[in-house]
């Protein structure tokens, strides 16, 4: 068995009928998601008491997001399990691997082919139709450049700081919601994330607008303009996109807070350690990979917002999305297809970056875990 | 019928993975008006080839339907046009894709969709991508019965693409949110403009914003060959908070967020019809200090799947009734002052025109690509 089921059978074995109740109430709602491993568990146990051992084997949380981390028992199942799949099981991923080929795959390789190459009419004489085509990187060396460049700056910026803004705060609401004992506020909470996490584009722009605009409701009624709120400004589009980066913190949250036992808490309490201790070597460490994952999720997020900031800011705030969108499809410039798709390598670069710097900080938290 | 199956089954599958099949699907064979009459209205350049106007209606209606992108149904008219169109010739079924789209967004349907029958048949575009189209051999030159009428500066020599309708920058004015309206650009520092300003979107790709910024660098002593003065000018309205950059649309405007809109004179003018019955008090001016027009241009693509079609929606244009349909929604139709001078313009639509001081004058295509080139480089710096 792994981690953390030890200190949870280990709390488990002290008596105390107050204790065993605690064990039961969080832990019930979901009986049976984790039966392949409730077997082991009870055969391996060696204590009386059965009744409640059931319940006890119980309490991964629904889903479980920390399921990145290797979960207890699937080491043992999965061996039989695989041999037992046999050799054809990659069929089952056939359709996945062709989608993911048609609508990701393809439309890449035409990015890389189109943000590396150039196309031009053939020289005099050669049919109208006809054209050449030449590798170049004098589009990926001009996405980079000048206003291009600020633009992808500008983006990384508002990103990491509505990320960083939206994570602290997500995971604050979060905490709130899951010490919560009362199950509506709960229920409220989790439901309007769902609903406001996805609330974006030209209507969220016009919520705001309406409200925090210079004619808005809310900037007449507080006289916000004369305390120099300017809705259309980096700090105005900070808090518009950190309006749906928090609920989508809270919903990527609240499971992995829920899998943080009291029992760890109350074990740390024991054993004399301050709150700031507990979090400081179990909470965080237990749930670094979960938030970690909501911070690139909420990076991503915003790196890729556009509408929303089209129709906001126009061009005074630099962002990449709205670059792209003036070469690929305006009613200006000409000929800048091909910048667009190396803005889009761009991105694409970027993306991996934070990627390869969150993968292994995970891979570090996972390794704790086992 | 299988070949016209397959055909579908090659247009999905184009559809799917866009550029890279799209050069196989070139290949295909032309659309339904194939055949030996179908060659030869890909190849007419003027409706006298048909054998005139009967046999070209004859030839279209044959075909049956007609393609055309980027018509905003709210835009210089347009959904009127389609409605007088459909209406006159019953025969030919319009199918309007993707109303509003922007000019590349023409371009690119056009070229990955070559030789299938789904690709659009007419086009409406801002004349920078007019003049490039037309180099990169797109179009399909045809000049219509009005050929003569239309002034040589807005149309190419070849007929590949000929101006259609236009409009001068105009600044729309909210008259109950603003006691003074603003009658030129220098009138749009003043300091009672406080967080008033907007343009229709960003000048990087919004053709009318950048009209915006163009007429301001001529009213702020640029020229044509230099739009500099135009950034400078939004830059200093942008630090004196007159200038907020949210797109203006028809809801900020109805709303109020927008009260001050720099715009083609034909949707602020239209604005004003529309919200008159929502309370809003919409005034348009065309600035003295920054006299300019734009046109757009109509072509026909060179692989229109139905290429009579296309030509007989070019005639209905370039007739009385097209150009005062699109009058009738305060776009000034390049035929006006010949229609004005013959007396086939429609006098009260012309009356309700805002009004204009002096003749414009258009810049030339490198002048056009230098400020084009300028803004680019130079618009983000000065309004952030």
């Amino acid at each position: 068995m792994t981690a953390p089921a030890t200190p949870h059978r280990g709390t488990d074995d002290t008596p105390g009928p107050l204790r065993r109740e605690t064990d039961t109430v969080p832990t019930a709602p979901h009986p049976g998601t984790d039966s392949p491993s409730a077997t082991p568990v009870r055969d391996t146990d060696d204590t009386p008491g059965p009744p409640r051992r059931e319940t006890d084997t119980v309490p991964r949380p629904e889903g479980g997001t920390l399921s990145a981390s290797p979960r207890p028992g699937t080491d043992t199942v999965g061996g039989t399990r695989r041999r037992r799949r046999g050799p054809r099981a990659w069929l089952a991923v056939l359709p996945l691997v062709l989608f993911a080929g048609v609508f990701f795959g393809l439309p890449l390789t035409a990015l890389l082919l189109g943000a590396v190459t150039r196309t031009e009419p053939a020289g005099p004489g050669a049919p109208e139709s006809a054209t050449t085509t030449s590798l170049t990187g004098d589009h990926l060396a001009l996405s980079l450049q000048g206003p291009y460049l600020g633009s992808l700056l500008g983006s990384v910026q508002l990103s990491a700081l509505t990320a960083l803004l939206g994570g602290v705060l997500g995971v604050l609401v979060a905490q709130a919601v899951v010490t919560s004992r009362s199950g509506t506020l709960r229920t409220a909470a989790l439901t309007a994330s769902g609903v406001l996490a996805n609330f974006g584009g030209v209507p969220l722009a016009f919520a705001f607008i309406a409200t925090l605009g210079i004619s808005g409701v809310v900037t007449q009624l507080g006289d916000l303009g004369a305390l120099g709120w300017d809705l259309y400004s980096f700090t105005g589009l900070t808090v518009v996109y950190l309006y749906f980066l928090i609920p989508l913190m809270v919903l990527v949250t609240v499971p992995a807070l829920d899998g943080l036992r009291p029992q760890w808490r109350e074990a740390a309490r024991n054993a004399g350690a301050t709150p700031w201790q507990f979090w400081r070597y179990v909470g965080l460490p237990v749930l670094a990979p979960s938030l970690l994952g909501g911070l690139v999720l909420l990076f991503g997020t915003a790196f890729a917002a556009h509408a929303t900031a089209a129709a906001l800011v126009g061009g005074s705030v630099p962002l990449v999305t709205l670059k792209i969108a003036d070469a690929l499809s305006g009613n200006v410039l000409t000929g800048q297809e091909n910048v667009a798709l190396a803005l889009g390598l761009d991105m694409i670069l970027v993306a991996a970056l934070v990627m390869a710097v969150y993968l292994p900080l995970t891979r570090r938290s996972a390794r704790w875990l086992r | 019928m299988p070949r016209s199956s397959g055909r579908r089954a090659a247009a999905l599958l184009g559809a799917a993975v866009l550029t890279t099949l799209t050069a196989a699907c070139g290949a295909a064979p032309e659309g339904p008006a194939a055949g030996p009459a179908g060659a030869k209205a890909a190849e007419a350049t003027s409706a006298t080839a048909f054998g005139g106007m009967k046999e070209l209606v004859a030839a279209a209606e044959k075909e049956g339907a007609l393609h055309v992108i980027a018509l905003p149904p709210d835009w210089a008219n347009y959904g009127e046009i389609i409605k007088a169109f459909q209406a006159k010739y019953p025969k030919i079924k319009i199918q309007s894709e993707n109303p509003d789209a922007a000019s590349a967004d023409e371009i690119a349907a056009v070229k990955s969709r070559k030789g299938q029958d789904r690709a659009p048949d007419v086009l409406d575009l801002g004349i920078a991508f007019a003049r490039s189209g037309a180099e990169e051999g797109l179009f399909a030159p045809y000049k219509v019965t009005a050929w003569d009428k239309i002034p040589d500066a807005q149309k190419d020599a070849d007929g590949r693409w000929y101006n259609d309708y236009g409009g001068y920058v105009s600044i729309g004015c909210d008259a109950k949110r603003v006691p003074n309206c603003p009658k030129t650009f220098a009138d749009l520092l003043k300091p009672e403009y406080k967080g008033k300003v907007a343009l229709n979107g960003n000048p990087t790709k919004s053709g009318s914003a950048f009209g915006g910024v163009y007429a301001a660098a001529l009213a702020a002593k640029g020229s044509f060959s230099d739009i500099q003065p135009g950034i400078d000018f939004f830059g200093k309205l942008r630090k004196s908070g007159n200038f907020i950059p949210v797109e203006s649309t028809p809801a900020t405007v109805e709303k109020g967020e927008t009260p001050i809109s720099i715009d083609w004179d034909y949707l602020n003018a239209g604005y004003a019809d529309q919200f008159a019955s929502k309370g809003v008090d919409w005034k348009v001016t065309v600035p003295a200090d920054g006299v300019y027009a734009q046109f757009y241009s109509q072509a026909i693509n060179k692989d229109a799947p139905h290429p009579a079609a296309a030509r007989l929606w070019m005639e209905f244009l370039y007739s009385a009734e097209g150009q005062n349909l699109w009058l009738k929604g305060y776009a000034r139709p390049v035929l006006l002052p010949a229609m004005t001078a013959d007396g086939t313009a429609d006098k009260s639509f012309v009356a309700k025109l805002p009004q204009v001081e002096g003749t414009p004058a258009f810049p030339a295509s490198a002048e056009l690509d230098k400020a084009k080139a300028t803004l680019a480089e130079k618009w983000d710096k000065a309004v952030s």
